[in-house]
């Protein structure tokens, strides 16, 4: 009862939250809310025992890529004046395809809501006893998706790659280093050897 | 006792909510891109429930690509945005339309 | 032995590689050195297959070499049946062959003034010459040794292409090309019919070796019968009419006769050895190699009697008013040709084959002794133009006199002996109710008269009567040298003796029982071998046989020629005003040339064009290759307003996309959608 009472709580921190992303006037607002949802998300997956995916949803979005975004909307002046345009005109609209939609799907669950009661969420007991949702889930990753778990780092790597050739500029007059010349460089470019024509004078 | 049908509806609602969010921000390529992130939560959320209900990691595994493929996702397109406010001077979806056939 | 039946076929096959891949190379000279090398070897050794053959072991060597390929249960081989048939064959066509190699130095020894100045095609011309007639005599030889239909195929192809290649030898002129492709069209006609007959015997005798061929045929293969076009005929008569359709072609019947006069535009050597002695008897060949298959259809043999009949008459009469020295002998190929088919309609198949040989060489003999005059006059052809030449020419003058009088068939010449048992049998034949054998047997004895006028005609204008040359001409008349005239030689002594030798054994005796069938119940050969009491008394019997009054009719052929041409000219005048109509349809040759090029050709091309601008132009390239990019175009520029290029368009299509199937999905789960 209590974790169904917790549930109802954050489900609904979550709908408002995520409301308020899509109307906010301000895409800092925008951001924030979002933040918001992935945190109160990261509490009902825990209370749906998948502790890693909770975890790692906030690291990972909280982290870096709300994070990200939040950057980007302070980082570019973005004139917020035209972007609204037509938000009133589009929302009986964007209302209407959003509730259709949602009244589909609830009919759907609601039509076999028999069959999907069987499965109560919280009170799952994983064979064997043991409960640790992140180990269980490490066995699974390395051994039986390990290819698919190799592939999802290359997307990383791409994506990384990808995001900084497409930012990376280079500005003339600005000073850096080329370490290919350092190593490169040769003895007879940088030194002279002079004959001090002082020395003999110290001698005699 | 939470049963799989709550969070399913929360999912539907959530989806409904990113796909209102489309309509709405049309013009704000930014809050579009959250959109989309709400609706990858929400299908994240079924993903979570059922694997739960059918006591199956399967469904887990799957949210952990999609966390990062959207992550990727996410990293590409604002990198995009990025080129795109440095070039044009502006990310208003309105006046991007230079594909127009 | 298998490597000397080898030999036969790869000494001219090597020779033509080595010539006409090499020729430029070789230089001319060494390029006829190796050529005539290389059929030399084959002539020798056809030479020993017949003396093995023919005068010691009968047994016919049969053995496949190769086999490339056996597709359900058919085999299709590679290998040689040599009989007495193929033998004689073999000696013949490598003999002439040789002789024509010799004789095409003479001939083509100025062949660079046949082609116009720097013609590249011109280049190594008399190297490709010789590669083309080696290349024959490969193809002739695969053909007459070929134990099995497919190799016979090739061989026959084979021929075609080398005559097709070799009558547009001087492929800069424009009437050369027509006629290659006229022979090359018409031979395909005649091929359509033999590979139908070939499938013919492939389905009803279950295979394609000869000796399988006739060992299903005595087990009575041939008597299956079968509607075709509401007729009911036997798998006999079927194959045997299809085969001898394939030998109309390559044999130049009526009406497939065509191409035959107008294959003279090759050079003269060429019209000697594969347009008179040797391809253009592969049909007869073809005939007496299937007699098996022949005796048991009469209204094949029937067939052949009418075609053979019509041809040997009617196309003797066109040679009568030919002009060009070449076209008069090529008609009376033709007609010989005739006199060979209907032999062979009257189950005289030795008799057939006979004249086969003796006109290959008293032919190839003509043809020469018209290359000899064409040599000293030029490379003129009109008869008009010549006259008088025999003071000039007496080598030619003579042999060529020993050419007419065995074509024509007189006493003691060796076209007597196979042109008068012809006219024989085909008599006997009639009497015995062939159907057919009566107008045939007309056909032949008026072709007498005709053969012994038109030959005598073109004697007397070329060796007789006025000089009708230029001035400079007549200064530079003389004998060409002796590659041309010791051929001719070569040739005028078996066209002279031949027969007299050989008519015993091959006509009246058995010799061909081994190769040649004959049904039981009519053998025309055995007839007149009855009263058959040696060759001289058999020639000295034609003057008092008034059966068959073949020598007066000859005589009195050569009289008409002599009286119009020599004697009495003016009457000549008298003789085209009166017979001014039939002279015009024997100008224009019955009119074949005109009805196929006006009709099939002028069709054919018509046909052609309603395709093209119908089919071609304004269905496939206008409504399906350009209507479907236009229809494309269209759509294109019409729904090119759904792209706007904004991106929140495209979202909203995808999600209204996504709604559509969810609503669909949702609605087929709910039972929305059913009725």
């Amino acid at each position: 009862m209590i974790q169904l009472t917790i549930f109802y709580i954050f489900a609904a921190v979550l709908l408002v939250a995520a409301t308020v992303v899509i109307t906010s006037r301000n895409p800092v607002y925008s951001a924030l809310f979002l933040v918001l949802c992935f945190f109160t998300s990261s509490a009902l997956w825990l209370l749906a025992e998948a502790e890693f995916l909770g975890i790692a949803l906030v690291l990972v979005y909280v982290g870096a890529v709300m994070v990200l975004f939040l950057f980007v909307v302070m980082m570019l002046d973005i004139n917020l004046a035209p972007m609204r345009e037509g938000f009133a005109r589009y929302l009986p609209v964007g209302l209407g395809v959003g509730a259709v939609m949602v009244a589909e799907m609830a009919l759907v669950v609601g039509s076999s809501s028999a069959e999907f009661a069987e499965g109560a969420i919280a009170s799952t007991v994983v064979e064997g006893g043991d409960s640790n949702n992140v180990r269980l889930l490490g066995n699974v990753i390395y051994t039986k998706y390990v290819f698919q778990f190799e592939v999802a780092a290359v997307v990383l790597l791409v994506a990384i790659i990808a995001a900084i050739m497409l930012t990376l500029r280079r500005r003339g007059g600005t000073k850096h280093q080329e370490v290919a010349e350092q190593v490169a460089v040769h003895k007879a470019d940088r030194l002279r050897l002079v004959r001090d024509p002082r020395g003999k004078h110290d001698n005699q | 006792m939470i049963e799989l049908w709550h969070y399913l509806v929360l999912a539907a609602i959530l989806f409904g909510i990113g796909v209102a969010g489309i309509f709405l921000n049309r013009k704000n390529i930014l809050v579009l891109l959250m959109s989309i992130e709400l609706m990858l939560l929400a299908v994240n959320f079924n993903f979570i429930a059922f694997s739960q209900a059918v006591n199956n990691l399967d469904g887990q595994i799957f949210v952990f690509f999609i966390l990062t493929v959207a992550a990727a996702e996410s990293a590409i397109g604002l990198a995009i945005l990025v080129v795109l406010f440095r070039n044009r001077g502006t990310i208003n979806v309105g006046d991007l339309n230079s594909m127009k056939g | 032995m298998d490597i000397v039946y080898l030999l036969i076929p790869l000494a001219p096959l090597l020779g033509a590689i080595a010539t006409g891949l090499f020729g430029g190379r070789l230089g001319w000279r060494l390029a006829h050195r190796v050529a005539i090398g290389a059929v030399a070897i084959a002539t020798v050794l056809s030479f020993v297959v017949l003396w093995v053959h023919g005068l010691g072991d009968p047994a016919p060597y049969n053995k496949t070499l190769y086999q490339w390929l056996s597709i359900a249960g058919v085999d299709l081989e590679i290998g040689f049946l040599v009989d007495r048939l193929s033998a004689m064959m073999m000696a013949v066509v490598t003999f002439v062959s040789l002789m024509v190699h010799i004789y095409t130095i003479g001939y083509m020894a100025d062949d660079h003034h046949n082609w116009p100045e720097g013609s590249g095609a011109g280049k190594n011309a008399y190297q490709r010459f010789f590669a083309y007639i080696n290349l024959f005599t490969f193809a002739m030889l695969m053909l007459v040794m070929a134990n099995n239909f497919l190799q016979l195929f090739f061989g026959w192809e084979a021929v075609g292409l080398v005559s097709y290649l070799l009558i547009g030898f001087w492929l800069n002129r424009p009437t050369a090309i027509f006629a290659n492709l006229k022979a090359f069209l018409v031979n395909r006609v005649g091929d359509l019919g033999f590979l139908l007959g070939i499938g013919t015997v492939l389905a009803y005798f279950g295979s394609l070796d000869y000796a399988a061929v006739f060992e299903s045929i005595e087990a009575g293969g041939g008597e299956a019968t079968l509607t075709l076009f509401g007729t009911e005929m036997t798998a006999a008569t079927l194959a045997a009419v299809l085969l001898f359709v394939g030998a109309m072609g390559k044999s130049a019947q009526v009406p497939l006769h065509v191409w035959l006069p107008d294959s003279m535009e090759g050079p003269t050597p060429i019209s000697a050895l594969i347009h008179a002695a040797t391809m253009v008897t592969a049909g007869i060949f073809l005939v007496a190699r299937m007699s098996p298959l022949y005796e048991l259809s009469t209204p094949a043999q029937s067939l052949i009697l009418v075609i053979g009949g019509i041809t040997a008459l009617f196309m003797g009469l066109v040679g009568l008013v030919q002009n060009d020295i070449k076209r008069v002998i090529a008609y009376s190929t033709l007609s010989q040709l005739g006199y060979m088919f209907v032999a062979l309609g009257a189950s005289a198949h030795a008799a057939g084959v006979y004249h086969l040989m003796t006109h290959a060489f008293f032919k190839a003999l003509l043809f020469l002794g018209a290359g000899s005059v064409i040599i000293a006059l030029h490379h003129r052809q009109d008869m008009r133009e010549m006259g008088g030449l025999r003071r000039y020419l007496p080598v030619t003058y003579w042999t060529m006199l020993i050419g007419s009088l065995a074509l024509i068939g007189t006493p003691f010449f060796a076209g007597f002996y196979s042109k008068d048992v012809i006219i024989e049998a085909v008599g006997l034949a009639a009497e015995h109710g062939r159907p057919g054998a009566g107008f045939a047997w007309f056909c032949v004895l008026a072709g007498v008269f005709v053969t012994a006028a038109y030959s005598f005609r073109l004697f007397f204008l070329v060796f007789h009567g006025q000089e009708r040359m230029d001035a400079h001409t007549r200064e530079h008349l003389h004998e060409p040298g002796w590659v041309v005239t010791v051929p001719l030689v070569l040739l005028a002594i078996p066209s002279a003796l031949i027969g007299l030798v050989t008519v015993g054994p091959m006509v009246m005796g058995d010799w061909f029982a081994g190769s040649l069938t004959v049904g039981e119940q009519f053998q025309p050969l055995h007839h007149i071998a009855e009263h058959y009491h040696g060759p001289v008394s058999f020639a000295v019997h034609a003057f008092y046989n008034w059966g068959n009054p073949a020598f007066y009719l000859a005589a009195a052929g050569v009289f008409v020629a002599w009286l119009l041409y020599i004697r009495r000219p003016e009457w000549l005048v008298l003789v085209r005003e009166r017979l001014s109509w039939p002279r015009l349809v024997l100008e224009y040759k019955y009119g074949f040339d005109e009805m196929y090029t006006g009709g099939f050709a002028a069709g054919g091309r018509g046909v052609g064009r309603a395709l093209w601008r119908g089919a071609d132009g304004w269905l496939i390239d206008g409504i399906l290759v350009n209507g479907t990019a236009r229809t494309v175009g269209r759509i294109a520029a019409g729904i090119r307003g759904v792209q706007s290029g904004y991106l929140f368009h495209y979202a909203f299509a995808m999600i209204l996309g996504l709604l559509v199937l969810l609503t669909l999905f949702v609605g087929g789960w709910q039972g929305w959608w059913q009725a």
